[in-house]
């Protein structure tokens, strides 16, 4: 298996091989064979499909780039405007994952390679009370919580679009094309920007790493499971065939985190920073044992480490993780300018996803590290056929 | 709903014979992407002739989202046939009249939109384009404002004398070259000039 080995010495380049099977020898250090032009261009025409009974980007396997807006409706958008907003919205989309440019696309070469672009709407409330139909009760912002900071410029919002693809230009320039078309109906309240390790760089399906170092995500449900179909996809109402989004901008101290030692870092999350195996364990996918205790007594895996706080004893309270890391400048305390776009999809917000916020908000190590800045939830709607559009089953 | 690709929906042959007063009308079906289509019609005239309309598909039709005045029709004439095929006029009630512009650089070097003589020719087997800054439909006189998400329907007219309709989404677009004085006798852009007396006969016949 994979692993989150990549780069790392013999068993890096066994999962590589593995993976690459078919394709020339791995080069050595000294022979530095470029892949060929065909190899790599083929990356740039791969597509996902927009159309089907779920968006895509949620059970997606992650791109490397993306860019989330977070926009709001104009004062004058009413429930005929919506549905005209998503009418070019979802067309823009339509043509855009597939490698053509919109409409009225000033830049019709930057569509060119789609390289797996998806993109993905999500409605607030205030987009759902225009629309005059009932919202999801969790349809709101998340409860305070006491670590929190939040800031208005990373938060909330009535209009989300989520881009992603693994080529950062393409990315630029669907968001860039869709947030133009979105303008006589909504104005930019927020733009945040993720990436992941280049496609290429790991082999697919490797668990991402943020940038503290950590393995990330690995106890996540897998896209096309039982459980996934169960605990992600919403099926009643408007809302049938979609799910819930959370996107939480969390703040680095990166350089606080420079003074904590490999052991130390260790315990705060209850994982191995070599291959994200849990402190009980071997390999990233084993099984934590939360009940296993040291020689003197204590808990292998900290009382108030991440992964014991994030574990529910409900196995149904679950989010699927689909998260971002995110980089810019020292801010002008010299705090450095990393984080994590954290975004999970669950059925429900409440049931899934804020119990366990709240045991990390109680409890977790990792908070001594990180801050989050920014909090918002959407409700992602069904798919749509060709011919119609993202949002018909609550505009229509 | 808005389709993802715009095909002509339906089109309207109308055929004149000419040893008679009577004229045909057909109303045919696209088959999907092909666009092969049945023809029936009640003509005494002996020869069945594809006309031009059967043989023109628009696709990546656009028009430009305005208020009021003038704004553009935009997307790609697909000629089928293996006959050169001469689109003379267009008209929608989106506006008083449509003219059909091409856009060329005047002897001062700047760029000049105006109404084209002949109309458009579009080659056998290929494609004419209208898009901002080139070939496109004028629109003059809106009867209402267009507004992004919503349609507008064409109705072109070919030399043979068939028409072919259309279905235009409206997009907002402020890309360059493309701003209309609401004012008749402005032009419209920067340095363009847009022909006093064109020729109302053109337009229609």
């Amino acid at each position: 298996m994979g692993g989150a080995v990549a780069g790392v010495g013999a068993a890096a380049a066994i999962g590589l091989d593995a993976w690459r099977s078919g394709a020339e020898a791995m080069p050595d250090a000294d022979s530095a064979v470029a892949p060929s032009a065909e190899a790599v261009a083929a990356h740039g025409a791969d597509t996902v499909p927009f159309f089907g009974t779920h968006q895509a980007g949620v059970a997606t396997d992650a791109q490397a780039h993306a860019v989330v807006l977070g926009l709001d409706l104009l004062p004058n958008v009413n429930r005929e405007g919506l549905r005209r907003l998503m009418r070019v919205l979802s067309d823009d989309a339509s043509r855009l994952t597939q490698g053509r440019p919109a409409l009225a696309d000033s830049e019709p070469e930057l569509a060119a390679n789609p390289a797996r672009l998806t993109v993905t709407f999500g409605f607030g409330r205030e987009f759902v009370d225009r629309a005059e139909r009932a919202a999801p009760s969790w349809l709101r912002p998340l409860p305070p919580f006491t670590i929190d900071r939040l800031q208005p410029e990373f938060s909330d919002g009535d209009l989300m679009i989520q881009i992603a693809s693994n080529d950062p230009v393409t990315t630029s320039h669907a968001a860039r094309m869709l947030h133009k078309d979105s303008r006589s109906f909504t104005s930019l309240r927020w733009w945040q920007q993720g990436f992941r390790e280049a496609y290429g760089s790991v082999a697919p399906g490797t668990t991402m790493r943020n940038l503290f170092g950590q393995v990330d995500g690995t106890a996540n449900m897998k896209p096309g499971s039982a459980e996934f179909e169960r605990l992600v996809w919403v099926n009643d109402g408007w809302l049938a065939g979609g799910t819930s989004m959370v996107v939480r901008r969390i703040r680095m101290q990166l350089d606080t985190w420079d003074r904590l030692d490999r052991d130390g870092r260790e315990q705060s999350v209850g994982r191995r920073l070599a291959n994200g195996a849990p402190l009980t364990g071997t390999n990233e996918h084993d099984e934590p044992d939360f009940a296993a205790v040291t020689a003197i007594g204590f808990p292998v895996i900290p009382e108030f480490s991440h992964i014991r706080r994030a574990r529910a004893e409900n196995p149904d309270e679950q989010i699927f993780r689909r998260a971002y890391n995110y980089d810019g400048p020292p801010d002008s305390g010299g705090e450095s300018g990393a984080g994590l776009l954290f975004i999970s999809f669950q059925r429900d917000v409440d049931e899934q996803f804020v119990p366990m916020q709240q045991r990390l908000d109680e409890l977790d190590l990792l908070n001594e590290w990180t801050t989050p800045i920014g909090s918002a939830v959407f409700a992602i709607p069904p798919g749509c056929a060709e011919g119609g559009y993202i949002g018909e089953t609550l505009l229509g | 709903m808005m389709s993802s690709r715009y095909f002509s929906r339906r089109s309207a042959s109308a055929r004149v014979a000419t040893a008679t007063a009577v004229t045909a009308f057909a109303v045919l079906t696209l088959a999907g992407c092909s666009g092969g289509a049945v023809t029936e019609s009640t003509s005494t005239s002996v020869q069945q002739v594809t006309s031009a309309a059967d043989s023109v598909t628009v696709v990546d039709a656009w028009a430009k989202a305005a208020a009021d005045g003038m704004t553009a029709g935009f997307g790609v004439l697909e000629n089928s046939s293996a006959d050169d095929i001469t689109l003379e006029a267009a008209s929608t009630a989106a506006a008083h009249m449509v003219e059909l512009h091409e856009t060329k650089l005047d002897d001062a070097g700047a760029m000049t939109m105006q109404q084209k003589e002949g109309g458009f020719v579009i080659p056998a087997g290929e494609r004419f384009v209208l898009e901002p800054g080139g070939n496109h439909l004028m629109l003059m006189g809106l009867t209402a404002p267009l507004v992004a998400g919503q349609e507008v329907e064409f109705t072109l007219s070919f030399a043979d004398g068939s028409t072919l309709n259309f279905s235009a989404p409206i997009k907002d677009y402020s890309g360059a070259n493309e701003t209309y004085s609401s004012d008749h006798g402005d032009g419209h852009g920067d340095g363009h000039d847009h022909s006093e007396d064109h020729d109302h006969e053109n337009s229609h016949e």
